[in-house]
C-alpha cells in the first residue's frame, strides 16, 4: 500500500486488483488495525460513532478484494 | 472485475445524509499504455 | 463532501506511476512485421547492468507497484534473470512479454520458481499459418513449446497475449480454447500504427464491422484482458473493463533500452519524449516533464464535442492519431461512428509521422530452434 495525498493505492499481485482507499482517515485506520483485538475496537478508537457503518463496509470491501484479512 | 466505481450516494432517511464508498476498485490490467 | 473517482484521479497524473513498460532491449530474434519497437538491432547505448538496477532501486523506492518488461525480445539480454530477480526482491511485481525462442525446459524451471512474475507470450493467430505471416516461419511453433515448457513447469496461469488484426480477430473463440488448454489467460491488445505497425496499419486493422464483434465478444467475457487498449469501443454501450482511460503520461509510461522515456510504448518519437533516466534518474523525469504536465492537463474533446460518447472513448488513442497524421484533437482513425475515417479522409495532404528511432534489421530473419 503507498500513500497518496487522497489517501493510499493497494495493489495486490495476486488477484490483480488495484484499490484506492478514498480518505486518510481510512489509510490511518488500516495501518493501525494490528494494535487492536478487533475491527470493532479500532474503529471506536479512532473515529466517531457517526461514521462507523461507512467505516465497516469499507473494511469487507477491503477483505474481499484480499487488501486485509482476518487475524 | 469490473470498475466498482463510483461514488453511489445513499440517502440516509433518517437525517438526510449522503454516504458514500471509501473504497474504490479496478483490475490493474485495466490501464492503457502498457504491452 | 465528495471525493474524486479513480478516474478522475488517474486523469490528472499520479505523483508516481501505478506501473511501467521497460523495454530492456532492442535487440531481436524475430522480426515481426507490426513491431510497434521497430526492434531488430541491439542499440550499443543500452543501460549496463548496473545501469539497470540502480533504475530497478529508483523504481522500488518511488513504490512503483508492477514493471512490464518488453523489447525487442528481452530474454536476449544476458542479465534478464538476474535483472527481474533483482526486482521481484525489492517486491516491485514484474510482467515480461516474450516470444518464448528462449524458454526451454530449464528457463521454464527457473522462471516457475520465482515470485511476483507473470508471463505474456505473444503469438498473432492460433495456428502457425496465420501467426508466422507475422511473426516468421516457425515462431509459432517455438511459442506453443514454450507454454508446453511452461506448463509442465508447472508455472501456474501464464497469458497468451495477441495483437488484433484483420485475420487474428476472426479467431476469437479458437484462442479462447487455446488458453483454456493451458490453463493460461487470454490477453488481446489493439493494433496501433506505431513503429513498424505503421507499414501494416492500413492492411491489418480491424474493420469496423470486426471492431463491433470484438466488443460484443469482450463484452460477455470480462476474464479476457485487454490492458485497457479497447476503451475507443467503450462508445458502444456499456463500458468495458478496465478505466477506460488513457494512462499515458499520467499513471504509467514507458522506458526504452536507452534509458529514454516516453508517454507510453505507442508513441516511440521525439513528440512524446519526456526525458533520458540518465539526466538525473526517472523520478525526475517522471514529476518535471513538461511533457507529462500538458498531458495531466484536462483535455479538451476538440472535434469530439459534439459527440455526446465523448465520455466513454474520450476521443480515443493518441498514438493511434498522431501516425496516421490526425491532430490530438480529431476522433481515433477506429472511431466507432466513423469520424476518424471522415477525418482521414477529409484531409487534403496527409503527413505521418515517421516512427523514430528505427532499429530493425536491414536483412530477412531466419527463425532457429534453440
Amino acid at each position: 500500500m503507498r500513500d497518496e495525498a487522497f489517501g493510499a493505492l493497494a495493489y495486490h499481485h495476486g488477484n490483480r486488483r488495484l484499490v484506492f482507499l478514498k480518505s486518510r482517515e481510512l489509510v490511518i485506520l488500516v495501518r493501525s488495525l494490528d494494535a487492536y483485538e478487533n475491527v470493532d475496537e479500532a474503529i471506536a478508537s479512532t473515529l466517531p460513532q457517526a461514521l462507523r457503518d461507512q467505516y465497516v463496509k469499507a473494511l469487507s470491501s477491503l477483505a474481499s478484494s484480499e487488501i486485509i484479512h482476518e487475524r | 472485475m469490473s470498475s466498482e466505481t463510483l461514488e453511489k450516494e445513499e440517502a440516509d432517511s433518517e437525517n438526510g445524509d449522503v454516504e458514500e464508498l471509501l473504497v474504490e476498485e479496478v483490475s490493474i490490467d485495466g490501464l492503457c499504455g502498457v504491452y | 463532501m465528495s471525493a474524486d473517482s479513480l478516474r478522475d484521479r488517474f486523469e490528472r497524473g499520479l505523483s508516481s506511476p501505478i506501473c511501467l513498460t521497460w523495454e530492456l532491449t532492442y535487440a531481436c530474434n524475430l522480426a515481426c512485421t507490426h513491431c510497434l519497437s521497430s526492434s531488430g538491432r541491439r542499440d550499443p547505448r543500452e543501460l549496463s547492468t548496473s545501469e539497470a538496477k540502480s533504475l530497478i532501486d529508483e523504481i522500488a523506492a518511488m513504490q512503483i507497484f508492477y514493471i512490464n518488461i518488453g523489447g525487442g525480445e528481452p530474454m536476449i539480454r544476458r542479465d534478464f534473470f538476474e535483472l527481474i530477480e533483482h526486482a521481484v526482491a525489492q517486491r516491485v511485481g514484474v510482467k515480461f512479454s516474450t516470444n518464448g525462442t528462449r524458454i526451454d525446459e530449464a528457463a521454464a524451471r527457473r522462471l516457475a520458481g520465482i515470485d511476483y512474475l507473470d508471463a505474456q507470450i505473444s503469438i498473432d493467430g492460433v495456428d502457425a499459418a496465420t501467426s508466422d505471416r507475422v511473426r516468421g516461419a516457425g515462431s509459432y511453433d517455438q511459442a506453443r513449446r514454450a507454454m508446453d515448457n511452461l506448463k509442465a513447469a508447472d508455472f501456474g496461469p501464464f497469458k497468451i497475449s495477441v495483437v488484433m488484426t484483420r485475420e487474428s480477430v476472426e479467431q476469437l473463440d479458437r484462442f479462447e480454447e487455446l488458453a483454456a488448454h493451458y490453463g493460461a489467460e487470454l490477453r488481446l491488445t489493439r493494433l496501433r500504427p506505431s513503429g513498424r505497425g505503421a507499414d501494416v496499419w492500413e492492411a491489418l486493422h480491424p474493420t469496423l464491422a470486426q471492431n463491433r464483434s470484438l466488443y460484443q465478444w469482450l463484452l460477455e467475457r470480462p476474464n479476457v484482458l485487454t490492458g485497457d487498449s479497447f476503451f475507443h469501443l467503450s462508445a458502444l454501450g456499456s463500458p468495458l473493463e478496465g478505466l477506460n482511460l488513457c494512462g499515458a503520461g499520467r499513471v504509467v509510461c514507458l522506458i526504452d533500452p536507452v534509458g529514454e522515456v516516453y508517454a507510453c510504448p505507442f508513441v516511440i518519437h521525439e513528440e512524446f519524449r519526456a526525458g533520458n533516466v540518465r539526466d538525473g534518474g526517472f523520478g525526475s523525469v517522471w514529476t518535471t516533464s513538461e511533457l507529462f504536465g500538458s498531458l495531466r492537463e484536462p483535455g479538451s474533446p476538440g472535434a469530439c464535442s459534439s459527440c455526446g460518447s465523448y465520455d466513454a472513448c474520450r476521443g480515443g488513442c493518441m498514438a493511434a492519431k498522431f501516425f496516421t497524421g490526425l491532430e490530438m484533437g480529431d476522433p481515433d482513425p477506429e472511431c466507432v461512428f466513423g469520424h476518424g475515417e471522415a477525418a482521414l479522409a477529409a484531409k487534403k495532404v496527409s503527413i505521418r509521422p515517421t516512427p523514430s528511432p528505427d532499429h530493425s534489421r536491414r536483412i530477412p530473419v531466419a527463425v532457429r530452434s534453440r
